[in-house]
């Protein structure tokens, strides 16, 4: 079996690695338990393994969530993980040189371009095999977004979130304001809140990021789906009148974001949707992790962005957040069997107890624990014709962060925005990969 | 016995027991190298040369190489020449390379009109026989070590437009009056600017500080003898005394504002107003965005502008020597 020589790189390394710390006996039976899982071809119930976890999640709620999703797999499979986190952006931002260099055996990433790019330059590790075992428990979509260019599979999803309008129920409820369908509606209501003398739309761009979110929407609902994921890929130009439509149709929305957006991360909007000082803020459902008064956490609600030129609301941004192997971990059996843990209901619900802003993927997830306000998350993504991954998961990094950040920052700054300008970078971008 | 000496060395360079030789032979071979410092001094220059090799001409010179090939930086291979267009994309393409070139010229006016002034300042202050002086030396130093991670902390904390200490002084925190520190571009570079002083002062203090110590006492008594008043003992012989000083002093001041880079990235990741042509270089370089090809392009126009203040230097250093 092909496991076989992968086995004995894990049990020299094991054994350098221990011997490095002195404890000879333990690995003497590091060796021992690793020979049992190799020759078991990867039955998962070897135990005793070991294996890194690189972690991105900084943030209190994540954190503490994987770190019970870790210890209930330590409790099943008597394995023992170590987990490292660093800052979630620079982990990001990090993520080439971390790849190349000594990267842990499994790790953080997210579906979508980014996922595909490693994988085509054969810098992460193929989980194909944990796949065979797991695969049922996933629809197509979620499969088809763990699959890299060569149709392996390279990622394990855990949970997704869409992004969309929050809102307090109650505020809404005192002020008389309904959820908007349309966009004309969504303007309209708008305008009242700032009659009303608050913030229509909570925004936050300091980060650079969150803008993508409304750009991604807007360009989903005013040129569909398809056009969307080929511009992304640059396979559509950024210099057409169909993306000028996209901003002009934001230049309308722009007057009723917040205008200190600039200075903001998206925890300070969120506080002020938390406070009342906004009515509604487009974001990820992440949001309602600012929210540790349980009182507007339950008030917080949920409406998809309205209908703009395309019919209806069925194309979703819902972002896919799991773990992925490096090639090194590809070879740890350990490493393998927490990726497999993951595509179980019991290891997502380790995680969803913690961390319940977010939807479980497994089918067999436990969902009774799901608010009416998770139910309607998930409904959402499960109604979804389509599902984009967030414009720096779809487009090429280069782009996303060199590109995109500055000219959206610039565009919420002044309005207007150079397509020429993103077109001939793009042009240059591109054919740099 | 007759087995040690080798045949293969050359009398010259072998202190043979022939005793033979005529005595000015003897004298040049006195004045020459024995073995064992040749190659002391051979392995004492060659591991610097190596070091400075490996470390610092190597990088330049595969900067400069991969300036002008498209590569993805992660496999060997797929090297695709092409031409100038990584820096056509620098000077003409990239839309934040002139705001950038434009931020580095202000920063560089602003420590050298503002920053270095008041580190000089500083220093003349603290040299006084003044009780605790030490302490104060300590206090402006600081922020010179301390981690680019807290003075993000620090700043935030100043600058916060909703809780920030200037907002609450200016009794505008929390309104829509309040300053947008570092998101309001027309003021963000300024806000950057006095966190980089706040830095760049103490270390240009301690350096004028031993610059003041290295100014030999009699100058002033003779100068103060002469009925000088302390300005003009300052600015007529203490300041052109310490010219050794000052000359590093305007490297090190051009230097700090070419590679200014740690507190703008701190605050937005040098976006928004705060473009430095360094971030410029981090962000095609090391970031999840990389182009090798584009970000080496950055690079060695950054070298080409360091050249400037390290050629000035370099010249000074030599022809003061020759004098």
């Amino acid at each position: 079996m092909a496991a076989h020589p992968g086995g004995f790189e894990l049990n020299r390394r094991s054994l350098i690695r221990g011997a490095g710390i002195g404890a000879v006996g333990l690995a003497g039976t590091q060796l021992l338990a690793a020979c049992s899982g190799g020759s078991s071809g990867g039955g998962g119930a070897g135990g005793g393994g070991s294996a890194t976890f690189g972690s991105n999640a900084s943030d209190e709620v994540p954190k503490k969530a994987y770190a019970a999703f870790v210890s209930a797999f330590e409790k099943k499979s008597k394995d023992t993980i170590q987990t490292k986190t660093s800052d979630h952006n620079g982990f990001q931002e990090k993520i080439s040189n971390y790849l190349q260099g000594s990267p842990d055996d499994a790790f953080t990433w997210f579906a979508g371009y980014r996922m595909r790019y490693y994988a085509k330059k054969g810098l992460v590790g193929d989980v194909s095999d944990v796949w065979s075992k797991i695969g049922s428990n996933y629809s197509d979509a979620l499969k088809q977004a763990s699959t890299g260019d060569d149709g392996k599979q390279y990622f394990v999803p855990n949970y997704n979130y869409p992004w969309g309008f929050f809102y307090r129920k109650s505020f809404w409820q005192s002020k008389g304001w309904e959820v908007p369908g349309t966009f004309d509606e969504l303007v309209a209501l708008a305008k009242k809140m700032k009659t009303a003398g608050i913030i229509p739309i909570a925004f936050a761009d300091k980060d650079g990021w969150p803008a993508m979110g409304t750009f991604d929407y807007l360009n989903m609902r005013i040129n569909g789906y398809q056009f969307h994921v080929d511009l992304c890929a640059h396979k559509e130009a950024w210099n057409s009148s169909k993306v000028q439509e996209v901003f002009d149709t934001w230049k309308e929305l722009r007057t009723y974001q917040d205008p200190s957006a600039l200075g903001l991360t998206w925890q300070e909007a969120a506080q002020k949707l938390g406070n009342k000082q906004a009515g509604m803020y487009l974001l990820g459902s992440f949001v309602t992790q600012q929210f540790t008064d349980k009182a507007v956490l339950d008030d917080i609600d949920f409406f998809p962005f309205p209908e703009v030129k395309v019919e209806g609301t069925d194309s979703v941004e819902a972002p896919i957040d799991g773990l992925m192997l490096s090639k090194k971990g590809a070879q740890n059996q350990a490493a393998k069997d927490m990726l497999a843990y993951l595509g179980t209901g019991e290891g997502q619900l380790a995680y969803w107890k913690v961390d319940s802003s977010n939807i479980m993927t497994a089918k067999d997830a436990d969902t009774s624990g799901y608010s009416a306000f998770n139910k309607k998350l998930g409904d959402v993504i499960a109604n979804a014709k389509h599902i984009s991954q967030f414009f720096d998961r779809d487009a090429l990094p280069a782009m996303a962060s060199n590109v995109m950040i500055p000219a959206l920052q610039n565009f919420t700054k002044s309005g207007s925005i150079d397509l020429a300008n993103l077109e001939t970078q793009a042009k240059s971008l591109y054919a740099n990969q | 016995m007759s087995g040690i000496q080798p045949i293969g060395l050359s009398p010259a360079t072998t202190p043979g027991p022939e005793g033979t030789r005529p005595p000015a032979r003897a004298r040049g071979r006195l004045r020459a190298l024995t073995r064992r410092d040749a190659v002391v001094l051979a392995v004492m220059v060659a591991i610097p040369t190596l070091i400075q090799l490996v470390l610092v001409w190597l990088p330049t010179v595969a900067s400069i190489v991969l300036s002008f090939f498209r590569w993805d930086g992660l496999t060997l291979g797929g090297f695709q020449f092409v031409g100038a267009a990584n820096y056509r994309f620098v000077f003409a393409e990239s839309p934040a390379f002139w705001p950038a070139v434009l931020h580095n010229v202000v920063w560089l006016l602003f420590l050298a009109v503002i920053g270095t002034p008041l580190g000089l300042l500083l220093a003349v202050l603290l040299d006084q026989p003044i009780r605790g002086s030490r302490i104060y030396q300590s206090i402006f130093f600081v922020p010179v070590m301390l981690s680019v991670a807290l003075i993000g902390i620090i700043w935030q904390l100043f600058y916060s437009q909703d809780n920030g200490l200037l907002n609450s002084l200016l009794g505008t925190a929390g309104t829509p009056r309040a300053v947008d520190w570092f998101g309001n571009s027309n003021v963000n570079l300024w806000a950057a600017l006095v966190a980089a002083t706040w830095r760049h002062a103490g270390y240009i203090m301690i350096l004028y500080l031993a610059g003041l110590k290295g100014v030999d006492p009699s100058l002033r008594e003779a100068a103060a003898l002469d009925g000088a008043n302390a300005r003009q003992i300052f600015f007529r012989v203490v300041f052109p005394a310490m010219a050794p000083t000052n000359v590093i002093i305007v490297v090190i001041t051009i230097i700090e504002s070419l590679r200014a880079f740690d507190i703008v990235y701190v605050i937005n990741g040098a976006t928004n107003g705060l473009e430095l042509v360094s971030a410029l270089v981090i962000q095609y370089l090391v970031g999840e965005g990389q182009v090798i090809g584009i970000g080496s392009a950055f690079a060695v126009v950054l070298l080409v502008i360091s050249l400037v203040p390290i050629v000035f230097y370099l010249s000074r250093t030599f022809s003061t020597k020759e004098r």
